[in-house]
């Protein structure tokens, strides 16, 4: 059952980023400032652990894009289905797509019962 | 009522440069790939200065400087670092006015905030600091009659911080002025949001610094932040922010083996006890206004009460109050002395506030007032304003459990004390809290319950230097606004001496 979705903008953003900076990863964030947003890594930069649940991967043209959350805000999280999207920004943390101008950005739905 | 002039009007008691670049040893230093960035007001969203786009062949620059200033200064006597913290606090006083208006341009808060609370909070933070390093004692521990143990507080030497866009000077002021006091040259990076208040502040305060003690690099978290925080040559990383990038900071410290301080946000409760509303009095009202504190910043801060939990038995008659309260709140021209809510800092975090609007209709939260993006008309129009919302909802939806950083607050009632804290606590963060009862007893037992660092009782969002600020939980590691920072920023050299004259005996 997929749990991540990317909008077409989004995967625009990212083939520029890959062409960039090689594979790449998000981890979703939470917390203050630009907390509650995806981050945007190059594949590894970002340590994942046994405290983080792979949700998916979202699938651009050739090459794919892992998905990462804490296992303990998944725990919050699991009911819904989040579908990253693009907006102009001013960037945050250590992003890479915050120098573009743009800021990617998680959009929610709830699960449907046949999903769950 | 007042208004203050926009900067760039030609009765403004700011004017921003066109551009700023680097400030590095002293002097302000162009990038050295030569670009820069827009850097847009929110309260109109439009530009009106250029930032130079830090990388990190500028982090090294401001690096060399640091570490060529860094012993020099750790070796100044404590009164005249205190000297020179006590010089800022004063010339920032002399200049109040214009740094205010310069941070209410830079990130959208209403002028009112910028004049009464993060300036003169900012410029007792240098005082206190200035006060509390010339207190500061080392210790001597007698082991035995010929074995004397002496600690010496040393400065790490070179620190990097990395500093939010919710109060820009302010959140600077409470990394800097432990560190100076310390002993520390300091490299430092401005949020990207809000890179150019920071640099009204550097120019004021520049010639009372030696070369080098302070720097600042301007730029993007993964040009400049990155290379600063993840390089060999700082002795220390603090950072305020969100849990990824405080995770990403802590995996560069293990790698350099060097110590950080993170401050990374919360889901702070704020939790109405029956007795509140025993009264319609001086208190009750106080009570309201510390429910309709979810707006002060716009709901930037992170320890915003976006969580209220309100006592099932009050919770109709209260909420009734609260929400008529909530919709009282001024909002307007931010440089308006009678606006009470501004703009939101960027674009982005409008984007996001008012997705987790959708995500909280969704999840069937009904909204109270609010819930929509304000369009103030005329050159505010282009600017980032969120109506104070109040949704009411269960602590199991995503909008009581993640931080929004919008004047958004989700409301809950509960049965009884168990009921109060066990809510309270269902939360990944620790860092503020908010506890309102006449009885002592509930007040003290309730705030011991909390886990969170800070828990204010009757009262909320009060920072007063000398009251320990920081997170339990995913909320961060360290204490600020209080001496013990100063640890954080010091390392203890034991002094272990013998005074006898005879052979230890191993050998």
């Amino acid at each position: 059952m997929p749990r991540v979705a990317l909008t077409p903008e989004a995967a625009d953003v990212l083939r520029g980023l890959r062409a960039d900076h090689g594979d790449l990863m998000f981890h979703q964030s939470g917390g203050c400032c630009d907390g509650s947003a995806p981050m945007c890594y190059p594949l590894g930069e970002f340590r994942t652990g046994a405290s983080d649940v792979h949700l998916g991967d979202l699938a651009v043209d050739s090459f794919v894009v892992p998905v990462w959350m804490s296992a303990s805000q998944f725990e919050y999280w699991s009911h819904t289905h989040l579908t990253i999207d693009v907006v102009p920004g001013r960037g945050s943390g250590f992003s890479l797509e915050a120098p573009l101008g743009v800021r990617f950005l998680v959009r929610s739905r709830l699960l449907t019962d046949e999903e769950l | 009522m007042a208004k203050y002039a926009a900067p760039g009007q030609p009765d403004s008691v700011v004017t921003f440069r066109d551009r700023y670049d680097h400030f590095i040893g002293g002097e302000y230093v162009p990038p050295a790939k030569g670009q820069y960035f827009s850097n847009p007001s929110p309260v109109t969203g439009e530009d009106f200065t250029e930032i130079a786009r830090g990388t990190a062949e500028d982090v090294e620059r401001a690096l060399d400087a640091a570490h060529g200033a860094a012993r020099a200064w750790g070796r100044t006597s404590v009164a005249e670092r205190a000297n020179v913290l006590n010089r800022i606090a004063d010339r920032m006083e002399a200049n109040l006015e214009k740094l205010a208006v310069a941070e209410t341009w830079e990130n959208g808060k209403a002028v009112r905030e910028t004049l009464a609370a993060d300036l003169p909070l900012a410029i007792d933070h240098f005082r206190y600091f200035a006060g509390a390093i010339r207190a500061q004692e080392g210790g001597i521990s007698q082991i035995d009659e010929d074995l004397v143990a002496y600690h010496f507080h040393e400065p790490l030497g070179v620190v990097a911080q990395i500093i939010p866009w919710n109060f820009p000077i302010l959140m600077a002021v409470w990394k800097l002025a432990p560190a100076l006091a310390a002993g520390n040259a300091v490299v430092l990076k401005p949020a990207e949001q809000t890179p150019a208040s920071i640099h009204v502040l550097m120019e004021l305060i520049a010639d009372l610094l030696p070369p080098g003690v302070v720097n600042i690099v301007n730029g993007f978290g993964v040009e400049a932040g990155k290379p600063l925080a993840s390089s060999r040559r700082v002795a220390k990383v603090a950072f305020t922010g969100e849990t990824t990038t405080g995770r990403l900071i802590m995996q560069y410290a293990s790698e350099n083996i060097i110590p950080v301080t993170l401050e990374l946000g919360g889901k702070s409760p704020n939790v109405f006890f029956n007795d509140v509303a025993a009264q319609k009095d001086a208190f009750y009202d106080k009570a309201l206004e510390g429910f309709t504190m979810f707006a002060l910043n716009q709901g930037e801060v992170c320890t915003c009460p976006s969580r209220a939990l309100v006592q099932s038995d009050i919770y109709d008659q209260f909420m009734a109050d609260a929400v008529e309260r909530t919709k009282a709140v001024k909002q307007g021209h931010p440089l308006d002395t009678e606006t009470m809510i501004g703009a939101q800092a960027s674009n982005d975090q409008l984007e996001k506030i008012l997705s987790y609007i959708d995500i909280g209709k969704q999840e069937g939260a009904r909204v109270l007032t609010g819930g929509e993006r304000a369009d103030l008309g005329g050159e505010l129009s282009g600017g980032y304003y969120v109506t104070p919302t109040v949704f009411e909802g269960d602590n199991k939806m995503r909008i009581f459990q993640e931080e929004i950083f919008g004047p958004v607050v989700s409301v809950a009632r509960f049965a009884d004390y168990d009921d109060a804290i066990k809510t309270a606590n269902d939360t990944l963060y620790g860092l503020g809290a908010g506890v309102w009862s006449r009885d002592g007893g509930t007040a003290y037992r309730a705030g011991r319950d909390i886990q969170a660092g800070r828990v204010w009782v009757n009262n909320y969002h009060a920072y007063p230097a000398h009251a320990a600020f920081g997170g339990y939980k995913q909320s961060g590691i360290g204490r600020e606004n209080h001496r013990m920072m100063l640890d954080h920023y010091q390392q203890t050299k034991n002094l272990l001496i013998s005074y006898s004259q005879n052979a230890q005996g191993f050998f």
